[in-house]
């Protein structure tokens, strides 16, 4: 981090200390951590010129991809949406802080709420058969043999939203999401994969968090 | 040959050991004689191998059928084959033969022609241990075990143990191929189908309703299993054709345990719980049908029947012409049968599905049958119509109901192959009318084989939707192959798919079928894999499939070989009797105890209870037996008290303070955890430091109060158990009567299934050595109770009973009333039984009442034969029969009368054999007949002549002043004679004696100086050369002292 000057080290520390008071999650030492790791996936864009207001759609992907192997477009999309609280295209320090919160260490119905909205597509508060059916258009293996191969695809969204629409209106409220999830937590990323698995939470703690334990 | 033997052949239920005379019993020699045929034409030098003991059987061979080969003097007959020492391999010595070998058998054999059968019978009949005689103890009881991965070489290097395990596995060989004879046989026979034994309790079902009017209190099963052929009878009865067992209670007699075969039914002598061999034995005449043996057993029934029921009569009788018709049509099937049996005709002709047949023979014969309906035009019209209305839901999915059930007792037979495919021929058959959802499960494996993660996933929570604990869903789910798939889910390294799947294993394993696959495909290991993984839930999951799958033996086998046990030890780490617990902990109790359940599953069977233990299971369990939740307890205290039964779980028990605890859970508010502590306790309260420790935390109490609960059967086996066990210790006795314990147990002496009344029995047992007690027992009528167990069959019971009688008969207003009830001749009959511990117990009882009867030699005679049974028990090989005979014929022996007829029946010759025991307690009961019976005049004589006085003279050397006592009283009896003091005085009896007579007991001192003075008289008499002066001198002086 040599290339952060002292300056903007006493700008983060400052930061930290307001944030870890909104985040629920983080403490100060990790928050500062975090806004590190912000600046420095950022530093490199910025060494090279252009005006800098956040993480944008592509870097926040690339990080997504390295640190927790995600590679699915639509989710990722709706990863970076989901951060991106004010709809500014970009993701800041605070979003970045306070997605993270969720992201890594949320409760559950912070997550129910997380991925209902990475995967309400254009933030209407309802998951469509369509929506679904794009999330889950590639999750059958085709069979060449098979006549149509999206039926097999419209047959899963049927059963899940047999399963899961509470309401009988034939979309997912939220409220139809959450009783689900609740009823049964394998529900939660129900049309992909929007939370990291265990194991790279732990890898990432470990990196982000003990880099800033040796300055 | 050992398990047919033992299981199929139908021996008579007399208890004489003989065969009856059924076509199956004769097919079956006929096999039996052709393998020992075959095995000497095929396999020369296996059948020369020389039997550890010979067979032996009365023959009606006489000397003169043997021809060349054979050396014959007048009658006897040796063979000129012999062994390596010279001896004859065959030897008759009329009536009895004896042979060696296999080769012998079968020129034996040859020779009787066509008497073959009748000595392959009575060898059978009188070598029914023939495969010890055969092979020596120990092959034999691998053969029984029906364990045919044992291999015996690796224990025995000897050199003709090669051609032992040759001969051992030709046996085994034998004995398979004799069963699948039987099978077809059996098939061939079948006349009743389980379909419409079914349908015929159904329709008697009717019968119960209606409340005054109904013809029959109730009828039920006493199995709720139905195997997959229909059938309720144990695979091993169902080999007799047997169907289902019926409990009936009519209206106006007692109950009729009836057992419905496929030769028609019958009453047996009352089954009560799988295993107790004697219940299934035929009690009446064979009946056609249900409703004709009802008709005979109650009045009731039979005059009522008619009026409800005119209409179905009158269907059966058309039906009965035209199975004889089919009959004609079938001539194969052997004459004898049909004397013995009469067919059901209406069973027989909807006897579709024999219960043990092939499948392949099953199609065609529906068929079959189907056609003939048709053929039989009017006839066969009326008799689709009963057969419709009568078949309520053949084809319904209930048919199949417990279908799964079967795989659990098959899975250790050799039929499993068959079952196996039979049921997936079965399922193919009914399924697609059968289950709703098969086309979702269909679509749902299909998407799981084909689907990413999330499509895996949302496929599994759909599955869960399902109603997996229905028998109909789990079946498709195992048809369509979904089993594998979820299996396979399990190796791959997502966690959510895991846990879908865990989720829906943990659910359809509670088919048997489901677990047989899933021990098939390997699954077991895959789940033990993921206890190894780091997520709780997954953990929790994989634990508690396990405890559905590790229901059978082989499962459980397979979990400890993988490793499971420990890693499922390893879940019990957890804090249960934390306070206020955090999320984290939470969860970790709740994989351990998901983790007990799995234990509890298989801790049922001996290696894995010692795995449990070399894994650190015991301190886990102790401290999750001190958790406050029920839910918890359950399978823990479950696990110890399956895990009792070793003893270093009960010393664990003990010293860990687990019986505190236990104690303590005694007073819970739920009757499965009750249960599981009291019979804890039952297993270990034998231990008197344990015992003490159930008094010392307050135990006793509790238990007394679960005598109250006499509604839950098991609860009440268990409470009467430690009750029992617990009162081996005298104090706790006192503390026990505190509580009116013993009242409590006599109310409990009637009406009580067998368990229950085996415990309650010997409580009181205990309680009687008490001599207060022995006037409670008769003041509350519990003498009575006590008396009618004497002809129960169940012999742990009768053990305890006789014991208890026998204290009881200490008293001598017991004793009167007793001898009222005729108690001495039942008991007296108990030495009959096959069981040596019920004898002796019987014996033993006999003591006391004899001696406190008022009449007692009176009631000895009355018994007709009974002096000559007590008289040839003493050629019994069982040291505890022998010592208990030998203290009865001491008191028997008080009877002057009566010691003339134990003196007739060679009383005398059969206790001097039994001198040259080594056995302490033998000894002492032994002078103490010899001594008894030495009052009969002749006797002294005999005795000496038989050659006891040296024995005798030997067991002063003994360090048990009880010996020494009854030695020496027997010695002063003998030394009336004179050359027995000839002998004793060689044998240098002289100085013990003299050393006894210094005793501070009168008696011995008189018979002691008793028995010195009759050899001084002899040696007086200068029958005998003067003794040493010493002795003599020191004799004269303690005479003189007298």
């Amino acid at each position: 981090m040599a290339h952060i000057s002292l300056l903007k080290r006493k700008a983060i520390h400052a930061l930290a200390e307001t944030l870890s008071k909104q985040v629920e999650h983080f403490n100060e030492t990790e928050v500062e951590a975090l806004i590190g790791l912000y600046h420095e996936t950022l530093g490199e864009s910025a060494a090279q010129g252009g005006a800098v207001t956040g993480l944008d759609r592509n870097r926040f992907r690339m990080l997504l991809y390295h640190m927790f192997g995600m590679t699915d477009d639509m989710i990722m999309a709706g990863v970076f949406r989901t951060f991106d609280k004010d709809n500014d295209k970009f993701v800041n320090e605070k979003e970045w802080v306070k997605g993270l919160s969720v992201f890594l260490r949320g409760t559950l119905d912070e997550r129910i709420k997380y991925c209902f909205n990475v995967y309400d597509l254009n933030n209407d508060g309802y998951l469509s058969k369509e929506k679904m059916f794009n999330f889950l258009k590639d999750s059958l293996l085709g069979q060449p043999s098979e006549e149509d191969p999206d039926e097999g695809v419209k047959e899963l969204v049927e059963m899940t939203l047999k399963k899961m629409d509470h309401d009988h209106d034939g979309r997912l409220s939220f409220d139809d999401f959450k009783k689900a999830v609740k009823e049964e937590n394998l529900l939660l990323e129900a049309f992909g994969t929007c939370l990291p698995d265990t194991t790279s939470i732990e890898k990432f703690e470990h990196q982000v968090f003990q880099k800033q334990g040796k300055p | 040959m050992g398990v047919t033997l033992t299981k199929a052949a139908q021996w008579t239920s007399s208890g004489t050991g003989k065969l009856e005379l059924t076509p199956m019993n004769e097919s079956l020699l006929k096999e039996v004689l052709r393998s020992v045929e075959q095995l000497f034409s095929r396999h020369p030098q296996e059948s020369e191998h020389v039997f550890e003991e010979p067979l032996q059987w009365s023959t009606t061979l006489v000397a003169s059928d043997f021809k060349t080969d054979y050396d014959i003097s007048e009658f006897n007959v040796q063979s000129n084959e012999k062994d390596s020492e010279g001896q004859p391999l065959l030897r008759l010595s009329p009536p009895t033969v004896y042979v060696r070998s296999f080769s012998q058998l079968s020129k034996l054999l040859h020779l009787a022609a066509d008497k073959k059968l009748e000595e392959a019978r009575t060898c059978l009949e009188e070598n029914r241990d023939a495969l010890v005689k055969i092979l020596g103890p120990r092959f034999a009881d691998i053969l029984e075990r029906e364990d045919t991965q044992t291999d015996p070489v690796d224990e025995d290097t000897s050199e003709d143990s090669e051609v032992k395990v040759k001969l051992f596995r030709l046996l085994q060989n034998m004995d398979q191929q004799l069963l699948s004879k039987l099978l077809e046989e059996i098939s061939e026979h079948v006349r009743l189908d389980p379909a419409a034994a079914n349908s015929d309790v159904e329709s008697l079902k009717q019968f119960c309703r209606g409340g005054d009017g109904r013809l029959l209190k109730s009828v039920r099963y006493t199995s709720d299993y139905e195997f997959s052929n229909g059938c309720r009878a144990p695979p091993w009865r169902q080999v007799h054709g047997e169907i289902c067992y019926l409990i009936t209670e009519p209206c106006d007699t007692e109950d009729l345990h009836i057992t419905c075969s496929t030769g028609g039914v019958y009453l047996n002598a009352g089954i009560k719980q799988e295993g107790a061999e004697s219940g299934y034995e035929r009690t009446s005449d064979t009946y056609t049908d249900l409703p004709t043996l009802l008709k005979s057993r109650s009045p009731y029934f039979a005059e009522h029947i008619n009026k409800q029921m005119p209409k179905k009569d009158s269907t059966s009788k058309t039906q009965s012409k035209s199975v004889q018709m089919e009959d004609q049509g079938q001539p194969q099937r052997s004459q004898a049968g049909k004397k013995k049996y009469e067919p059901s005709p209406r069973w027989s002709n909807q006897g579709l599905v024999p219960p043990c047949g092939k499948v392949e023979e099953n199609n065609p014969g529906r068929e079959k049958s189907g056609k003939k309906k048709q053929a039989t035009g009017a006839k066969g019209k009326l008799k689709a119509e009963f057969s419709l209305s009568s078949l309520p839901g053949r084809m319904t999915p209930q048919k199949s109901k417990t279908l799964a059930g079967a795989m659990e007792l098959s899975s250790d037979s050799s039929t499993e192959d068959e079952d196996e495919e039979e049921l997936s021929e079965r399922r193919l058959q009914i399924q697609i009318e059968q289950s709703p959802d098969y086309w979702l499960i269909y679509k749902l494996v299909k998407f799981l084989k084909r689907g990413d993660q999330t499509a895996t996933v949302l496929c599994l929570c759909a599955m869960l939707d399902l109603n997996l604990m229905q028998e109909g869903c789990q079946l498709d789910i195992w048809d369509i192959g979904g089993v594998e798939v979820l299996l396979n889910l399990l190796d791959s390294d997502e966690v959510k798919c895991q846990i879908g799947s865990l989720k829906v294993l943990r659910k359809i394993s509670h088919s048997m079928l489901i677990c047989q696959t899933i021990l098939d495909m390997d699954g077991l290991q895959s789940i033990v894999k993921i206890l190894d993984r780091p997520y709780k839930d997954l953990k929790a999951l994989a634990a508690e499939t396990i405890a559905n799958v590790a229901r059978f033996r082989k499962a459980r086998t397979t979990v400890r070989r993988c490793g499971g046990i420990e890693k499922l030890v390893k879940l019990l780490d957890c804090l249960p009797t934390l306070a206020n617990m955090s999320p984290n902990q939470e969860k970790d109790v709740e994989v351990a105890h998901c983790g007990v359940l799995a234990l509890w599953s298989c801790s049922k069977c001996n290696r894995n209870k010692e795995a449990i233990r070399v894994a650190g299971g015991i301190p886990l369990l102790g401290r999750l037996l001190r958790s406050p939740d029920v839910n918890m307890l359950i399978p823990v205290v479950g696990t110890l008290q399956e895990c009792a039964s070793e003893e270093c779980y009960r010393i664990a028990i003990k010293n860990e303070d687990m019986i505190k605890d236990l104690v303590q859970n005694l007073s819970s508010d739920n009757n499965e955890l009750q249960m599981h502590c009291a019979s804890a306790i039952f297993k270990c309260a034998e231990d008197k430091e344990t015992s003490d420790l159930v008094r010392k935390y307050n135990g006793l109490e509790p238990l007394v109060l679960l005598l109250g609960k006499a509604e839950d059967k098991k609860l009440l086996a268990a409470a009467t158990g430690a009750i029992w066990k617990c009162s081996i210790c005298m104090k706790n006795v006192a503390k026990f009567q505190e509580h009116k314990a013993l009242e409590s147990l006599i109310s409990l002496l009637t009406d009580q299934p067998i368990d229950v009344l085996i415990n309650v029995v010997g409580a009181i047992g205990e309680f009687a050595k008490v001599a207060a007690n022995r006037g409670i027992i008769r003041k509350c009528k519990g003498i009575n109770p006590l008396i009618n167990l004497l002809t129960e069959t169940n012999q742990a019971l009768l053990v305890n009973v006789t014991k208890t009688v026998g204290a009881c008969a200490i008293d001598r207003d017991n004793m009167a009333v007793i001898s009222q009830l005729d108690g001495v001749r039942f008991v007296w009959s108990l030495l009959k039984n096959s069981s040596t511990e019920v004898q002796s117990s019987a014996a033993w009882a006999l003591c006391p009442c004899i001696e406190n009867a008022k009449d007692a030699g009176e009631i000895v005679r009355s018994l007709v034969g009974g002096l000559e049974l007590i008289v040839n028990l003493l050629k019994s090989t069982n040291i505890e029969v022998l010592a208990s005979i030998c203290a009865a014929i001491s008191k028997i022996a008080k009877n002057k009368e009566n010691l003339a007829v134990l003196t007739d029946h060679e009383v005398v010759p059969l206790l001097a054999k039994l001198t040259n025991t080594t056995d302490e307690r033998l000894c002492l009961h032994l002078a103490e007949a010899i001594g008894h019976c030495c009052m009969w005049e002749g006797n002294k004589a005999s005795f000496g002549e038989a050659g006891v006085v040296a024995p005798l003279v030997d067991y002063l050397k003994s360090n048990n002043s009880a010996v020494h006592y009854h030695t020496t009283m027997a010695l002063y009896q003998l030394s009336k004679d004179p050359n027995n003091c000839i002998t004793m005085n060689e044998k240098g009896v002289v100085k013990p004696l003299i050393l006894i007579m210094g005793s501070d007991d009168e008696k011995l001192q008189e018979a002691a100086a008793g028995c010195v003075r009759n050899i001084r008289l002899q040696a007086l008499a200068g029958k005998i050369p003067p003794p040493k002066k010493i002795s003599i001198g020191t004799a004269k002086r303690c005479g003189k002292g007298l």
